[in-house]
């Protein structure tokens, strides 16, 4: 394994709570040294001026489509996607064709991954056999096959008896349990936040009770059950402060929110753009601020991209028809720099967001940079200004409401296990 | 000055209507004629692309096009082989390669003209979208007001019904509050959009307080999907409450008119005595609409030097995947 000097960046290590120009040298897979002007020796030197050296970003929540819609995205254009958006591994859901709920399943993922993507993957399976709701999943086996987490995901469990039976079986492994919580019945078919943006609109809405009461059941069957519960892609004021509030109880809960439930508001469907339709949806400009003052004050634990690539024919559908989601590895880090830029997080907890609790959530390797850590970096300009256009991304999919954008903060260069896998000179290397 | 889309009335300006409804009264006197046709836009071709079932909207737009000796032809997506699935965009694409002068376009789903106006060369006109807009038929209400009355300014509008699913109410809230009178919507509760307020409106769920000192009251369809029990309980709880017949009537001004953009479910929305006869103008409504949505074509579709727009090129690279 090569060596690998990064040479005068700012380390971001919340792990050790170190913020320091440094250099970080990697040797065989792993952290060997952190100082000042370490020798260079024969390790290949990355400058890094200017730039963040962080543990490698560790995304909670992403759909890579493999096996089955490839048409949208494979193991292998997701794990490329993830790497040039600094994310050095990523947790995939299980809502493939077959579905991830059995073993077979987990293990082909883990396979092509280890082939195709230079990114970790690490599967979610089903909670309960074919997203039905109905009968739990193997989870034990499961979980020796290589299994992180479990979630039905978009498929929300309705049937509260269920749901305490796996928050209860899940004990038994000890991974999470992740409720994408939204309750279908009252959601009926709303497609954008239920407000004055849906009255002017005209489209069905989606109204923000319809999480809050889910968050607050699977919060009470947490706290019930004592398993460890992970909410998904929070978006409205009041989950926040029932989790805010649930933690102080003791429930065992982590909480994830995406890019987009931070930066934007629902007024970005105002041009019926589909790439703006996404489950939970774009939320109103109070629910926006209450998700990053969540995040800002941890009651929110990370942030997690719900990286949902569709193709381009079905987001051509009208906004009802059109599936929800959004594509989101490549511009993660620069649409939350934003935060980091309205003072809401310094760059140390920003880092502790995108890397070191997903990866403590998990329960996996990353999120540190202390001498002997697996070496996943992420190296990224946090002034460098870039015009976002997904035709020259990694994605399958072009179905991001940034397309055009004017970001600022790119990420210039990522490492797995020591390998250089993504420059932004000369992009995905693998 | 109005744009190259009718889109929806939220986008016009006060005299971008008047305009239109003063159009449409020069329009009103072709209709009077033995010969009902002028030659104004001969050789232009309208499609009426309506992806929704509709026979009256439809009609009206294509008389109104045939006595402005347009060619119209009607395409209608939904009941031909077109798949539920298929591409809107596609479908504007493939449209538009006929280089059509104009699109007349109705859909379910609300956003759907806007998005075959931003690919499409020709002028959209948007003959109702889901629950967003209905601007011809809140022109159209406007210009039977205009006539009734003689003005709006400083009139009151009580619109009535299920205001949530209702694209007519949206588009009459804008229209008639740009031209200057007070809009007041009336529903029982679960028929009142979320921040319906932002709109400009005040929202009653007491019948008899929307209806004190309105000119215009205007009962909205109940859409038979709706008649469940999801919103309200029965239609004959709705009639009681919210029906409009004679003694409901006496709330508003003695003068006032009573319209509805039909088809009147009877004994529902309207009494059977109202729907046939003054107060009510419904057949009034039916007879301008024709008017109006010849003024409509005129102006979007009747430009000097065609209406087409230079043809909006997608690039084979965005077209993949």
């Amino acid at each position: 394994m090569s060596r690998i000097l990064i040479r005068g960046g700012r380390i971001l290590d919340p792990q050790a709570a170190r913020d320091e120009r440094a250099d970080l040298l990697l040797d065989d897979g792993r952290v060997a040294a952190i100082g000042a002007s370490l020798p260079a020796d024969d390790a290949q030197i990355l400058d890094a001026t200017g730039c963040w050296v962080a543990p490698g970003f560790v995304d909670l929540h992403a759909h890579l489509r493999e096996p089955g819609q490839e048409y949208k995205e494979d193991i292998g254009t997701g794990g490329r996607a993830a790497v040039a958006g600094g994310f050095t591994a990523v947790a995939c859901m299980a809502n493939t064709h077959p579905v991830n709920d059995d073993p077979a399943t987990t293990d082909y993922i883990i396979d092509r991954a280890r082939h195709d993507s230079p990114a970790r993957v690490y599967p979610v399976a089903a909670a309960t056999r074919g997203l039905q709701g109905e009968v739990m999943t193997e989870m034990v086996a499961l979980v020796r096959a290589g299994a992180v987490a479990f979630s039905d995901d978009g498929k929300t469990i309705m049937d509260s008896g269920v749901m305490r039976r796996v928050l209860e079986y899940s004990k038994l492994v000890g991974v999470p349990v992740i409720t994408h919580a939204e309750d279908r019945t009252l959601v009926g078919n709303g497609v954008l936040n239920e407000g004055p943006v849906s009255t002017r609109l005209g489209l069905p809405g989606n109204p923000a009770i319809a999480e809050v009461v889910h968050v607050a059941r699977d919060l009470a069957l947490a706290e019930f059950t004592g398993a460890h519960l992970h909410v998904a892609h929070v978006s409205t004021r009041q989950a926040v402060e029932l989790i805010r509030r649930a933690r102080e109880r003791g429930v065992s809960v982590t909480a994830e929110v995406a890019p987009h439930h931070l930066t934007l508001t629902d007024e970005a469907a105002s041009g019926y753009d589909t790439n703006t339709k996404v489950a939970p949806p774009l939320r109103s400009a109070d629910d926006r601020d209450a998700c990053r003052a969540g995040l800002a004050d941890g009651t929110l634990d990370a942030i997690a991209t719900d990286h949902a690539p569709h193709a381009q024919h079905e987001k051509e559908l009208d906004f009802t028809e059109a599936p929800p989601g959004m594509i989101g590895f490549e511009t993660a880090a620069a649409v939350t720099l934003e935060l980091v830029r309205d003072d809401l997080l310094s760059p140390l907890e920003w880092v502790r967001r995108l890397s070191t609790n997903p990866a403590r959530i998990l329960a996996r390797p990353g999120g540190s940079l202390a001498v002997g850590a697996v070496a996943d970096v992420t190296v990224l300009d946090p002034e460098r200004a870039w015009r976002y256009d997904p035709s020259k991304g990694y994605s399958k999919s072009r179905n991001s409401p940034w397309i055009g954008a004017e970001l600022v903060g790119r990420v210039v260069a990522t490492i797995v296990g020591g390998r250089l896998v993504y420059d932004v000179e000369r992009g995905v290397l693998v | 000055m109005i744009g190259r889309d009718l889109l929806g009335i939220e986008d016009l300006e006060r005299a971008d209507i008047e305009r239109i409804l003063d159009t449409a009264e020069h329009m009103v006197e072709i209709g009077e004629r033995e010969v009902k046709k002028v030659p104004t836009l001969r050789g232009r071709t309208i499609v009426n692309l309506f992806f929704e079932a509709s026979t009256r909207t439809r009609a009206s737009f294509e008389i109104a096009g045939k006595r402005l000796s347009a060619d119209v032809v009607n395409f209608s997506p939904s009941s031909s082989s077109m798949k539920k699935a298929e591409s809107i965009l596609d479908t504007a694409r493939t449209l538009d390669a006929m280089e059509p002068d104009a699109v007349v376009v109705r859909h379910a789903v609300a956003g759907v003209p806007k998005r075959i106006a931003d690919v499409l060369g020709a002028p959209v006109i948007n003959a109702g979208d889901g629950a967003h807009e209905h601007p011809t038929q809140a022109l159209l209400d406007c210009f039977t007001v205009r006539r009734e009355k003689g003005r709006i300014d400083g009139l009151t509008v009580a619109i009535v019904g299920d205001i949530l699913h209702s694209r007519v109410a949206r588009s009459d809230i804008y229209a008639f509050s740009k031209l200057g009178a007070e809009v007041r919507v009336a529903a029982p509760p679960p028929m009142i959009p979320l921040g319906i307020e932002a709109l400009g409106v005040k929202s009653y769920t007491s019948l008899r307080e929307a209806l004190d000192g309105a000119d215009v009251v205007m009962a909205l369809r109940i859409q038979s999907e709706r008649l469940t029990g999801a919103y309200f309980p029965s239609t004959r709880e709705y009639s009681a409450t919210f029906g409009i017949d004679r003694a409901k009537l006496r709330f508003a001004k003695d003068d006032a008119i009573v319209m509805h953009p039909g088809p009147v479910n009877r004994g529902v929305e309207l009494s059977h005595d109202l729907a046939d006869h003054r107060p009510s103008v419904i057949l009034d409504q039916v007879r301008n609409g024709v008017a109006l949505r010849m003024a409509v074509l005129y102006l979007f579709a009747g430009r000097p030097g065609g209406a087409r727009r230079a043809r909006v090129n997608v690039s084979a690279g965005e077209l993949a995947s």
